[in-house]
């Protein structure tokens, strides 16, 4: 339930070891009274693990971890609409995703294509039936995270970036379909945050916490534009590295990361 | 059927519900269906106690004929106030307990058990209700009064439209001689003086309300214009007046455009305006004769004033506090004065005893209602603060204003609950009555 204030109570957190979006979710229940906290993991193995963690972090607040495989889409639609049918959902947070390691993206077809699943095609399933559940019980506030790295793909994470780079193009327009409803989508593209994700590669400007993140969202949960870049200056950054000619934007791009950070 | 965006009259929060005409049955088989239904009536409800965002939201506004026999008023749930005073005033009779809007339907003001300026000595509406028709969830409707089914009728007094739908009441009507109201406003000048004051017009004044400026601070803490006044007798009017004493015209003087404009209402703009306030005050006479709608309905001369607060819509905090914790008003004011939250002249009135009504709000001592632009920073943490001391005082929060309320302070202010939940559970098996509110609140 959405009160007069605009504080949120339930919250489903697609992809419940995203630090991003459980930054998203501290912020949120800091600032408004939760009641309820629905994770989702990528399998049954998980369940306890997670379940254990967040009863530790979100305290008052009741904690259902729910087994959500982006792998196996066309079962994701449904297993949201019964999170939605056991309780009213406020805010859902699509956070899941991975950065697969860059060599294996580009030279094996299977990660190439699972890790688009993971990070748009899953997404965009889940999303899709939330916006429904939202316009069955009446209101509701979407948070897609996207990346910069969808505004101009680079050489060295072009198959995450075009990913998101679609995943980013659903979520606005899909912004713009539910103006003047009392159904938000938010659109966040953070820089790059030292998360698990990232670890290892080398830090790019601007990289920020994901506090940074969750804490930028909750300033827009119920107004302001729809498209948040974290941090802010990344807007105006990005703003001219999209129209850099590509000879020099080829130079910009790292060299492509060798490393093989495993699947996440 | 249409699906639209809806809120309260402070027009937050809003939701996408499906809106359905009500006549004499419920509009789907609800409990075949397992949908939820919420009745509607003008949507002066300032937070979420008439929106459904679930389910659906019934319009009530089709069904608004009444007839007027012996001071006894018929009214089907959907007519308003204002339809009914244009009526019965000209005959002598006014409505015996009215909210500071004509523009309420005669079942959300049961729905509500509204009160008046009048509470300290009549008490809230439901105590004029002589008996209601009920639609209850099997799709029956029910006769039900202070001695047929009481429970029930105790339950739906106040009951904020969840033990059904409210088709039809008998209302007992106040008769008067003139149309007219003797008005004297006392300027005080603190919240002492005013509180004072207050208390001394329990014993004679049959109406009594106060304007307060909450953003005066320091000595001028509660800064207030009491307005006092009873019904004129026909020997109070002058000799023009005399010839129709009981005439009644009622006009808006302006209308708001119906979309919200932002960044009106300001610290600034609102200091202005209460300062125009108080100078007309003190420039007009102490004591005159003003009319009905001048004296209760100040504000419904303009049209669409809610959305003079903009886009983010408004709040109302309004609380009751017993007679031994007046000293939180005090604390409150003190506290919206602080944090310069910029609210137009907020309202503090006397109750008289608690009438039967399961959760009906007013009870003895003090109540202030404080409007508040949404928007303000921090605005949250500051009513939470405040809810807890009333509740450790023993007041509550007004069903009919709230849209934010903490779901665990419940019980402690409605002590009835439970007894209400009782009493819903037999009429309402499958718990088809629900609103944006009562799933908020756990109702």
């Amino acid at each position: 339930m959405i009160d007069g204030l605009g504080a949120v109570q339930n919250i489903l957190l697609v992809g419940g070891t995203s630090e991003i979006g459980l930054s998203i979710v501290d912020s949120i229940f800091e600032k408004h009274r939760g009641k309820h906290l629905v994770v989702t993991v990528k399998s049954n193995s998980d369940i306890e693990r997670v379940q254990n963690e967040m009863g530790r972090r979100f305290n008052g607040v009741t904690v259902e971890v729910v087994v959500m495989n982006m792998l196996s889409s066309g079962s994701l639609a449904a297993t949201t609409g019964n999170i939605f049918g056991k309780s009213q959902i406020d805010v859902v947070i699509l956070a899941a995703g991975v950065l697969p390691p860059a060599e294996l993206s580009f030279t094996n077809p299977q990660i190439a294509v699972d890790s688009s699943k993971i990070n748009f095609l899953g997404p965009i399933e889940i999303g899709t039936e939330a916006i429904q559940q939202f316009r069955k019980q009446g209101h509701g506030r979407l948070v897609v995270i996207s990346s910069v790295a969808g505004e101009r793909p680079r050489k060295d994470n072009y198959v995450y970036g075009a990913a998101k780079a679609g995943l980013d193009a659903w979520a606005y327009g899909l912004a713009d379909s539910v103006h003047g409803l009392p159904i938000r989508v938010l659109v966040v593209r953070p820089g790059m945050v030292r998360t698990k994700m990232s670890a290892g590669l080398p830090e790019a400007p601007f990289t920020c916490d994901p506090d940074v993140v969750g804490r930028a969202v909750l300033k827009r949960l119920n107004k302001g534009p729809a498209l948040i870049w974290v941090p802010g200056k990344l807007r105006i950054v990005m703003s001219v590295l999209r129209h850099l000619p590509r000879f020099v934007f080829r130079r910009l791009s790292r060299g492509v990361n060798t490393q093989n950070t495993p699947l996440a | 059927m249409s699906v639209e965006v809806l809120g309260g009259w402070g027009g937050t929060p809003v939701c996408l519900t499906e809106i359905h005409e009500i006549k004499t049955q419920l509009p789907v088989d609800a409990q075949a269906k397992s949908q939820s239904i919420i009745a509607r009536g003008l949507g002066r409800g300032y937070g979420d106690c008439a929106i459904n965002g679930f389910g659906i939201t019934a319009n009530c506004q089709s069904i608004n004929q009444f007839t007027m026999a012996d001071g006894v008023l018929d009214a089907e749930a959907g007519a308003s106030i204002d339809e009914i005073l244009r009526v019965v005033v000209p005959r002598g009779y006014f409505i015996p307990v009215t909210p500071g809007t004509k523009f309420v339907t005669i079942g959300g003001a049961i729905a509500a058990d509204v009160h008046g300026k009048n509470h300290h000595k009549d008490g809230s509406f439901g105590n004029f209700v002589i008996e209601l028709d009920l639609l209850i969830a099997d799709g029956t409707t029910h006769k039900i009064g202070p001695s047929i089914n009481p429970k029930l009728f105790w339950a739906t007094i106040g009951g904020m439209g969840l033990t059904g739908v409210i088709l039809r009441a008998k209302i007992q009507l106040t008769p008067i001689e003139t149309s007219k109201i003797l008005s004297t406003n006392v300027i005080c000048s603190n919240l002492e003086v005013l509180m004072d004051e207050m208390i001394r017009a329990d014993e004679f004044a049959r109406y009594s309300v106060a304007w307060v400026d909450t953003l005066a601070g320091g000595k001028h803490l509660g800064r207030s214009i009491l307005s006092i006044g009873d019904h004129a007798t026909e020997v109070d009017l002058n000799l023009r007046l005399r010839k129709t004493p009981l005439k009644y015209s009622s006009k808006q003087l302006i209308t708001f455009p119906g979309i919200p404009i932002n960044g009106l209402l300001n610290r600034f703009t609102v200091r202005v305006f209460n300062g125009l306030w108080f100078q007309k005050a003190r420039l007009s006479k102490k004591k005159k004769t003003i009319s009905l709608d001048s004296f209760f309905y100040p504000l419904d001369g303009i049209g669409n004033w809610n959305k003079m607060y903009g886009r983010d819509g408004f709040i109302q905090y309004q609380i009751s506090i017993p007679d031994n914790s007046a000293h939180l008003i005090r604390l409150i004011l003190e506290k919206f004065s602080e944090q310069r939250i910029p609210s137009f002249l907020s309202v503090l009135k006397r109750f008289g005893p608690q009438g039967d009504g399961m959760l009906s709000f007013p009870s003895k001592g003090w109540t202030l209602a404080v409007d508040i632009p949404a928007g303000v920073e921090g605005l949250g943490e500051l009513l939470d603060e405040l809810d807890e001391k009333v509740v450790e005082a023993g007041g509550r929060i007004y069903f009919a204003k709230d849209s934010r309320m903490n779901s665990r302070y419940v019980k402690e202010m409605y002590p009835l609950i439970d007894e209400f939940r009782d009493v819903k559970r037999t009429v309402d098996v499958h718990n088809v009555f629900q609103s944006n509110l009562s799933r908020r609140l756990g109702l």
